[in-house]
Order: structure tokens, then C-alpha cells, then sequence
């Protein structure tokens, strides 16, 4: 008898012990929905660059590429929701309402959405990076190094985000060089090399020699090295497609993001968010300063990086004023995260209106 | 020994087996791709055309994506067999989505019976209107209609871009490009709870039957078949040529007008930039797939709506490229017209003389 309670004893125990493992190397997967090709050395490529860290931290990862922004999204979704990933990152802001409705039909499986706004379920938190920060270093060096004093700036769409961006590029060159002007083409596109392109030798032929862009081909500084201006890397370090026209890149770098929160899903301690992360936490990454740049300009801008990494520098630190002369930005302060979440006004030494 | 011999008339036979000839021969070349890529080729053929359709859900987003695929081939084989060849469904689609959007956002936060009906029919006047413009340049200035109707599809890409980055965007939106969300009184009621497929797919199979109808039971249809063969046969029967070409247009464009409205007052229930993913190119493989008839066009839209849900569930499953799907599209059209061949040609094979 007492054969059989030992018998007995053990084969639980050994059952207890399997299933504890069992729980605590429960396979964690994430999927992630890219907008574009993974080859397009921007925005989708360096999300990809973030899954593989994620793989290398030893989760499994899925991912979807070129889901249209159409009806397409929700059945991608749904799909990646239902044959067991437990957290999926939706890359671009066109899935922000398919995201929400699938979330809630799936309250187990966590979504991250990035460059939105809505969480309008416990298990759906958003993320966005601070480029504004990287675009403070582009406009000091871009100030520094036009010659024409005309700035190019090829822009997709008038939102919070871009004309963010417009403006802290355009304060930080005022800084070093008062008599700047940035001019704008919008063109109305995030990925479309062809349009890029022809926007940038609009704004060379009108005199622009430093030429930044808030879209994300490579079309841009390939079309400056052509015709002997600079230009920046976007997303990802072009400098390989214009070696002479690059002066540095404004990486976006979604890994440690990326890794922290799988490991929060894969630990059980995954909570809704909103992260807004910049130079300081690493989601935005300055890449090589190219050495045309002279020797005090490149020193000036590792300072100003280290300065915006631990807060002693702020993108938009008063006084600011907008086109018409009026105050947005008193002396002495910086604008607060809901001023620049909902920023529609340009500072002043921005030529030309939002278009409405 | 083969010989090609010229066929006196056309097989009727072969015309309609060409279409399942290319399908096969799509399939085998399709194996061999994901042979050379290095996967196992039956089993991704699995992942692209069974997988996605096994259960319940799968199918009836099968039927979602095959409704505007159906919708716009049934309108553009009017046009195709009467010898006008409308390539701007994707505008028509967009102007039409425009139009009944704009009259939804009109409904904001309403309710009402006579919403939806009001909606649906702006879509198709929107459609209509938009395919006026290459029918009417074409009839009394002559102009060439595949050049004015694809490059208005550009212009109406752009018409929307302005208008929901604009005027039309959701005021709570932070500027971003969409409009807001439309009432559920705008919108087409679901067909089962917790599915995607929606009331559209009436119309669709409201314009299979009424084209079969007018293709086969009518006056104007027989015109259309007359024109097709040949202009100059219908001119001389004396047929009032412009007023056919303007309406075949107008069939075309409310169609893809149609189409436009179940996507948005369907799965999307706003308008933003993305409201198709070139259904109105594709709609053209479907037509000329389903030999422009409307029951080889129900056939076709399943098949070609079956290759955008195929590359997805490769890419989850098995990490094959998603835009292999748009490489199966290319391949069924391409064997299509490559099989067309046998259709006036025919080979024999000669036995060499001992």
C-alpha cells in the first residue's frame, strides 16, 4: 500500500514540475503589420530591424507586410489574433480604428499601436517616438551649414506630428543663424519616391541647399547628392545612398521598445500604455556625423545630444512665436506634451501656410 | 511533327475552358516559384488557396473581398463588350465613394430608415457622373477613352487625398486624414453576427442577374454583341452609336460607384485615403477571366478575391512574401491571354512519315 502512495507521490510531484515549466516557458509570440515592404529602408525597414531584435531575444515573431489601410487591416489582424500571437504591434497610423475593434474581440491578446491616439480597451496601449529631438539636431547643423540660407523641407501631411517637426527643424536653425527660411512642399505621401524626388528639386531650384524630409524614400537625398546639396537620412541611416549629400540620419530605433514589451507580455506584467520615448530613451538615434561637417559643429552637436538626452535642452523652449508675431511659447518655458500633441501653427521663419 | 493551323471560327469550347487552363497552369508555375524559393510548394499552395477559406469566418471574407471584385468586372463587361474600353473603374470607384460619403457625413449622428437608400444611391450617381466624363469626351470629341479614364483615376485619388485631409476631416481627428466615423444608419447592415459580410452583396447579385438579363433578353445587348464584333456593322444597322457608348459608361461607373459605397458604409465606416486596394484594376482581370459573362465572373471574383486572402496567410504561416499575391493576379491574366491563343489557332500534331 504504502508502495503505491509513494508511487503515487512522485508521479505528481513530477507532474507539478512539468507543468510549473510548462507555464513559465509558455512560448511568447508577437506579430507585427508593416504598411510597406521590409526593403524600403525607412519606416517598415527599421520596425523590422526592431522585430529581429525581438527574435533575438529568443520570442517568436510573425509578420505581415504591405497590409493596405483598407478593409485589409481588420481580416490581418484578426487572422494574427486568432492563430495565437499574444502581442501584435500595428505599425502605421491607418490601423488605429481596426486595431481598437479587433482588440476588443480578443480582450487576451495585447495590441500596440503605433503613432495613434485611441485606447479604447484595457489591452491596447499606443507608442510614438520624439523625432522632434532629432530634427533639434538637424536644424542646428542645417543652420550651420547652408550657404543660400534657404532650408528645403519636403513634408508629407499637415499633422501634428510633421508640422512638429517643421518647427522644431526651424527653431533650432534660427538659433544659429537668424536669417534662415525653410521652405515647404508637401507631398502629401509617407512612401512615393518618384514625387519625393520631384518635390526636393522644386525646392533646390528655389535656392535651398540643405534639404530635410519628413518622408520616407530615399529618393530625397539621392536627388540632393545629384545636384551637389546636403541633405538627411530619415528613419533609417541613408548614408550609403548619398554619401556625399548625408550629413547625419534620424534613426528610429524600435527594438529596446519592442523586446521590453514582449518581456512585459511573456511576464505577465504587461499594462497599458501611452510612450512617448526620445533621444534620452534611445527610440530616436542620431546616426554618424559625416566629416564635412567642421570639427566645432560635430562637438556642438554631441553636446546638444547629451543636453536633449537628459532634459537640460528642450526642443520648444520659450520664447517661441508663431507666423503672426503672437507668443506661443513664453520665455523660460517649454511647451507641455498636450501643446505639442496638438500643434497646427508654424513658428515664425516658416514661409508659406498649413495647407487646409 | 506540330503544326498550327488557323482555325475558320473560334472554338466556343476552348473559350470557356481557357480560363480554367490558365487557373491550372497559375497553380503549377505558382508551385514552381515557391519551389525556387525554397518552399514546399504543396504545401504553400495549401496556405494560399485552401487554408484561408476552411472555416466559416474565412469564407465569408472571402465572399466580403468578392463582392466589389464582382460589382465592378459585372459593370466593366458592359463597356468591354460593346468595344469601350473604361480602365478608370478605381476612379468611378473613388468618385462614387466621394460622392455617398459626403452625403453620409451629411447624416452625422442621425438616424433613419432613409439614410441608407439616400447613401447607396449618391454612391451610384457618383460613379455615374465620374464615367460621364470619359464617355462624353469620347463621343463628341473623340478622344481616347482608356487615356481619360485612367488618368481621371488619378484625379480622383486626389479629389479625396484634399478632401479628407481638408475640409472633411474628423474635427476631434488631430488633423489627421480620415473623416469621422459614419452613423449606423449610414451604413449596410451585417449579414451574421460577429462576420465582416455585409448587405452589399445583394447588389452584387442584383447586377449578375440584371446583366445576364440585358446581355441576353434585350434590344440594347444585342447592339453591345453587334459593336464588339465590329463598328462599322453596327453603324451601318443603323444602331444610335453615342447614346449605347454613354450608357454602357453610366452602367459601368454606377457599378464601381456601388462598389465604392460597400467599402465604406461597409467594413471601413468613414472615408480615409485607403478605401481600396485597386479593386477597380483587378475588377479588369476578374471580367476578362469570367469571359465576361456573368456567372464566369461570380466564379472569377471568388478566384481572384482568393489570392489577396492566400498571400496573407502565406506570410503568417509560412513567411513567403505577402506581394506574392499580386505575382498570382499577374499570372492568371498572363496565361489567360497567352491560352486566347488556342482559341484561334489550333495545333496539331502530325505523325512523321515513315
Amino acid at each position: 500500500m504504502h508502495k503505491f502512495l509513494i508511487r503515487s507521490f512522485v508521479s505528481s510531484l513530477v507532474l507539478l514540475f512539468t507543468l510549473t515549466v510548462a507555464a513559465v516557458a509558455k512560448d511568447v509570440k508577437a506579430a507585427f503589420v508593416y504598411i510597406g515592404p521590409t526593403g524600403d529602408h525607412g519606416w517598415t525597414y527599421q520596425h523590422d530591424v526592431g522585430r529581429k531584435a525581438v527574435e533575438a531575444a529568443g520570442f517568436k515573431t510573425t509578420y505581415v507586410e504591405g497590409v493596405p489601410e483598407s478593409a485589409d487591416a481588420e481580416r490581418v489582424l484578426r487572422q494574427l489574433a486568432n492563430s495565437g500571437h499574444d502581442v501584435i504591434f500595428t505599425t502605421s497610423f491607418g490601423y488605429m480604428n481596426p486595431t481598437n475593434k479587433v482588440a476588443k474581440e480578443f480582450p487576451n491578446v495585447k495590441f500596440e499601436h503605433a503613432t495613434g491616439y485611441k485606447r479604447e480597451h484595457p489591452n491596447v496601449s499606443t507608442y510614438a517616438a520624439r523625432f522632434y529631438e532629432g530634427r533639434t539636431i538637424l536644424g542646428t547643423i542645417a543652420g550651420t551649414m547652408t550657404k543660400s540660407n534657404v532650408i528645403g523641407y519636403v513634408a508629407s501631411f499637415p499633422i501634428p506630428e510633421v508640422i512638429r517637426g517643421i518647427n522644431s527643424f526651424t527653431l533650432a536653425a534660427q538659433k544659429v543663424n537668424p536669417n534662415i527660411k525653410t521652405k515647404i512642399v508637401w507631398a502629401f505621401t509617407w512612401y512615393d519616391p518618384g514625387k519625393e524626388a520631384e518635390a526636393a528639386k522644386a525646392l533646390i531650384d528655389q535656392g535651398a541647399d540643405v534639404i530635410a524630409q519628413h518622408t520616407d524614400s530615399t529618393a530625397i537625398v539621392q536627388m540632393a547628392e545629384k545636384a551637389g546639396v546636403y541633405a538627411f537620412g530619415q528613419a533609417s541611416d541613408m548614408d550609403k545612398f548619398a554619401p556625399k549629400a548625408v550629413l547625419t540620419s534620424v534613426e528610429n530605433n524600435w527594438g529596446p521598445y519592442y523586446v521590453d514589451r514582449v518581456k512585459a507580455v511573456a511576464n505577465g506584467t504587461w499594462s497599458q500604455k501611452d510612450t512617448w520615448h526620445g533621444i534620452g530613451d534611445g527610440m530616436v538615434v542620431i546616426s554618424d556625423l559625416d566629416s564635412q561637417m567642421p570639427a566645432d559643429l560635430r562637438s556642438k552637436v554631441k553636446k546638444l545630444q547629451a543636453d536633449l538626452a537628459s532634459g537640460k535642452v528642450h526642443s520648444f523652449t520659450g520664447p517661441i512665436y508663431d507666423q503672426k508675431g503672437n507668443l506661443m511659447v513664453a520665455e523660460g518655458k517649454t511647451a507641455d506634451d498636450g501643446m505639442l500633441a496638438g500643434m497646427m501653427t508654424y513658428v515664425k521663419g516658416v514661409e508659406g501656410d498649413i495647407p487646409k | 511533327m506540330i503544326k498550327i493551323v488557323k482555325r475558320d471560327q473560334p472554338s466556343r469550347a476552348i473559350f470557356f475552358f481557357t480560363p480554367v487552363l490558365a487557373i491550372f497552369l497559375t497553380l503549377v508555375a505558382g508551385g514552381l516559384i515557391f519551389f525556387i524559393l525554397g518552399f514546399k510548394p504543396f504545401e504553400a499552395l495549401k496556405f494560399f488557396f485552401i487554408v484561408p477559406i476552411a472555416d466559416k469566418y474565412g469564407f465569408s471574407e472571402l465572399l466580403l473581398k468578392a463582392t466589389p471584385l464582382c460589382l465592378i468586372a459585372i459593370g466593366l463587361s458592359f463597356c468591354f463588350k460593346s468595344n469601350n474600353w473604361n480602365i478608370g473603374a478605381e476612379g468611378q470607384l473613388t468618385f462614387g465613394a466621394i460622392v455617398s460619403g459626403g452625403v453620409a457625413l451629411l447624416f452625422y449622428e442621425q438616424e433613419g430608415f432613409y439614410i441608407l437608400p439616400i447613401v447607396i444611391l449618391a454612391g451610384a450617381i457618383g460613379g455615374m457622373m465620374y464615367a460621364s466624363i470619359p464617355a462624353i469626351l469620347k463621343t463628341y470629341f473623340n478622344t481616347n477613352e482608356i487615356l481619360v479614364s485612367l488618368m481621371l483615376v488619378y484625379v480622383s485619388k486626389l479629389i479625396l487625398d484634399y478632401l479628407v485631409v481638408g475640409p472633411w476631416s474628423n474635427p476631434e481627428g488631430f488633423n489627421f486624414p480620415e473623416t469621422r466615423q459614419f452613423s449606423d444608419s449610414a451604413k449596410l447592415p451585417l449579414l451574421f453576427e460577429g462576420l465582416r459580410i455585409h448587405a452589399g452583396i445583394f447588389l452584387a447579385l442584383a447586377a449578375v442577374v440584371i446583366s445576364w438579363f440585358v446581355f441576353y433578353k434585350t434590344y440594347l445587348g444585342f447592339q453591345m454583341k453587334v459593336s464588339g464584333f465590329s463598328l462599322k456593322t453596327a453603324k451601318y444597322a443603323g444602331y444610335k452609336g453615342k447614346k449605347m457608348i454613354i450608357l454602357v459608361f453610366l452602367i459601368s461607373g454606377a457599378c464601381a460607384g456601388l462598389a465604392g459605397v460597400g467599402e465604406i458604409t461597409g467594413p471601413i465606416g468613414q472615408l480615409h485615403r485607403e478605401i481600396s486596394p485597386d479593386y477597380g484594376f483587378t475588377a479588369i482581370i476578374v471580367a476578362f477571366l469570367g469571359r465576361l459573362h456573368p456567372v464566369g465572373i461570380i466564379f472569377a471574383s471568388l478566384v481572384v478575391a482568393i489570392t489577396y486572402l492566400g498571400a496573407e496567410t502565406a506570410q503568417i504561416f509560412m513567411q513567403i512574401p505577402k506581394y506574392t499575391g499580386q505575382v498570382f493576379q499577374g499570372m492568371i491574366l498572363f496565361f489567360l491571354l497567352a491560352s486566347d491563343y488556342l482559341l484561334f489557332f489550333k495545333i496539331k500534331f502530325i505523325g512523321s512519315k515513315k
